[in-house]
């Protein structure tokens, strides 16, 4: 089942189903890779509800609480 | 012939820029924009051509005032070189191939090649040129290698005629490309990827900058404090001064233009910092008291910035800058403030909207106490015991805290959602980081040290005119009365107008108890910027937005020091 992504807990992956927002906030995100279909892996979250830390291909990317909760990940059974 | 150098943000882009233009290199301003850039030559086959460091980018279908800058300056290049990431090539490519739809002769720098090996990654070259359709010259700017080949192939630069795609069209193309040329074998991590990891979480992340953040006070105090006494003092005292006070007497020792230009002679003699002459303190304020500090902190910065540390306390302080209207990148001005808040308040151009700039100008101005100012306030209210300098520092930060969150609800907007890239930890070459010193001091004096001068002319006029005599007479029942100060006072909170730290020397002159120490200190520290900060706040924020930001730290000073008066 998809879940926002600033859901995941740490070292928990999926593959990104969708993500909502106007056209420049996709475009930013696609800039970085952050596509649908693409695997992320969660690395780590700030206390109350701070950024999201995520590794998409072999960088590490930063996002806002909201921006991370706009994209639905489609989590791997096995990290559950 | 024009080259353009482009890429994404951390790729090494700079470090390549660096080693092929020589020391002589210029950064200015895209027209119309808050964007720099820096330009610089070299030589292509015994031929002059012009290199610019073009702001790195992700996209060229542009999300930031950055990337449009980057996006404009493509169709002006002849040649483009590409510098990717060869540790990061997937991500990389995304840019490379929207460079390739634009018909320009193209030569891809494949850098930090050397890091490849130990990170588990092979990519085959000749496979990656041929599927490009460009040259494709594997570099390690940090060694050097590879640079005099990507100079020799700058000439066999081509352009592969790709046709536009959509931003699906492109990844899957990406993808397609990387299945073809790269592949991973999985490495265990290293110590220094253990510690990347452990500086962007909560916890560690929260001790580890605590400790680069003292161990950077510490560095940039030590290296300004040094260069005051060593270099910059004795440059003033043994040559200016001799100078100074032989035109002294030609000048007849005072008098109107006496006092404007040389400065009111104390006990017979200049003093630099109180004399308040154009050529006296005029010169000496930004040269030898704010020059030093911009150069330790400049020197720190960058050392920071190009280790790669920056963003990861930006994630830290993300929240907590959120609450001020800020996202966590503004932690960068603040921290300059501590120097000095000139830098600080120039370094807010960094920042997105105008809104953003605008607190994090304001709120540097009134509550972070700049090295001279924090000198002052250990030196006034530390003999009466660290309880009240404690309470001097955390009225500043409550101030931080209030002032902030309250311009986040007032102003109108929101503050931007953070969205950046975190960069492995690098070290960089000194030449890269003593050239961006070069550059940033440069830039300081250019447009700092003018307006400063000119603003010290005007305010000197005033002065010697008795223009703050006036002032202080018809402020001082505000200041008796609300602020608990005594009158002789007055004059000093007045001067802290033009000079924080002469003001609060001049309180120090006065026999106050402890409790009116605290609040002079408060009050100078918020009531107004030092004169240096005060030009350039006017010229960055503009003359409507400047006059709100003084507006807020005059009422606000009061507000507080009145507070502070009921309370202690």
């Amino acid at each position: 089942m998809a879940r926002p992504l600033s859901d995941l807990r740490p070292n928990e992956s999926g593959v990104i189903t969708e993500i909502h927002g106007g056209k420049g906030l996709l475009n930013r995100l696609g800039a970085l890779g952050i596509i649908p279909g693409r695997r992320v892996t969660k690395i780590s979250s700030m206390f109350m509800r701070g950024p999201i830390t995520v590794q998409v291909n072999r960088s590490q990317i930063a996002l806002g609480f909201r921006m991370a909760s706009n994209i639905l990940v489609d989590v791997d059974r096995t990290t559950q | 012939m024009k080259i353009l150098l482009m890429g994404n943000p951390n790729v090494g882009k700079s470090v390549i820029f660096s080693r092929l233009t020589g020391v002589h290199v210029i950064s200015s301003n895209y027209p119309g924009t808050t964007v720099g850039y820096t330009r610089g030559h070299m030589r292509v086959n015994g031929n002059p051509a012009e290199v610019i460091d073009v702001p790195g980018t992700y996209t060229l279908e542009p999300t930031s005032e950055a990337e449009e800058v980057a996006a404009r300056m493509l169709p002006t290049g002849d040649v483009i070189v590409n510098v990717v990431d060869a540790t990061n090539l997937e991500r990389n490519l995304y840019l490379t191939l929207q460079i390739l739809e634009h018909e320009k002769p193209v030569i891809i720098a494949l850098n930090l090649w050397d890091d490849t090996k130990h990170r588990g990654i092979d990519i085959n070259v000749d496979k990656l040129q041929e599927l490009l359709g460009v040259p494709v010259i594997p570099t390690s700017a940090l060694t050097g290698q590879g640079i005099r080949d990507l100079v020799k192939n700058i000439s066999e630069a081509a352009s592969p005629h790709l046709p536009p795609q959509t931003l699906g069209e492109r990844w899957k193309l990406v993808g397609n490309i990387i299945d073809q040329v790269q592949r991973i074998s999985h490495r265990h991590h290293t110590w220094y990827e253990r510690l990347e990891d452990a500086s962007a979480k909560p916890l560690s992340g929260g001790v580890i900058a605590a400790i680069v953040l003292i161990a950077s006070f510490m560095a940039i105090r030590f290296i300004g404090e040094n260069l005051i006494t060593y270099v910059f003092d004795p440059i003033f005292e043994v040559f200016l001064k001799p100078v100074l006070l032989h035109l002294s007497t030609q000048m007849g020792g005072t008098g109107f233009f006496h006092d404007v230009i040389i400065g009111k002679m104390i006990g017979g003699d200049i003093h630099f910092v109180e004399s308040f002459g154009l050529l006296s303190s005029g010169l000496y304020v930004p040269f030898a008291m704010v020059l030093p500090y911009v150069i330790s902190f400049y020197f720190v910065l960058g050392l920071l910035e190009d280790i790669g540390y920056l963003p990861r306390l930006a994630i830290l302080l993300d929240t907590t800058m959120h609450r001020l209207g800020l996202h966590g990148f503004a932690i960068v001005p603040t921290l300059l403030g501590f120097g000095c808040n000139v830098p600080a308040v120039l370094a807010t151009r960094v920042l997105e909207s105008k809104r953003e700039r605008f607190i994090a100008a304001t709120l540097v101005s009134i509550a972070i106490p700049c090295a001279s100012a924090q000198a002052m306030i250990f030196g006034l209210v530390g003999p009466f015991g660290g309880q009240y300098v404690l309470i001097v520092y955390g009225t500043l930060f409550t101030v931080w805290i209030v002032t902030g969150v309250a311009l986040n609800r007032i102003l109108k907007g929101f503050s931007p959602e953070l969205l950046i890239e975190i960069p492995p930890y690098r070290f960089p070459p000194w030449r890269t980081i003593f050239q961006k010193l070069v550059m940033r001091i440069r830039s300081f004096l250019i447009e700092a040290v003018p307006i400063i001068l000119a603003a010290v002319l005007v305010i000197n006029i005033l002065f010697v005119m008795g223009v703050f005599d006036f002032i202080a007479d018809i402020t001082a029942p505000v200041i008796t009365g609300v602020l608990g100060l005594p009158k002789e006072s007055v004059t000093a909170v007045v001067i802290g107008f033009l000079r924080k730290d002469a003001a609060l020397g001049m309180l120090a002159l006065s026999t106050l108890s402890a409790k009116q120490m605290v609040i002079g200190s408060v009050v100078l520290t918020m009531f107004f910027p030092c004169i240096a900060t005060f030009v350039v706040l006017l010229k960055e924020l503009g003359l409507r937005d400047f006059l709100k930001s003084a507006t807020i730290m005059l009422l606000s000073s009061l507000a507080v020091g009145g507070l502070l008066n009921v309370i202690l």
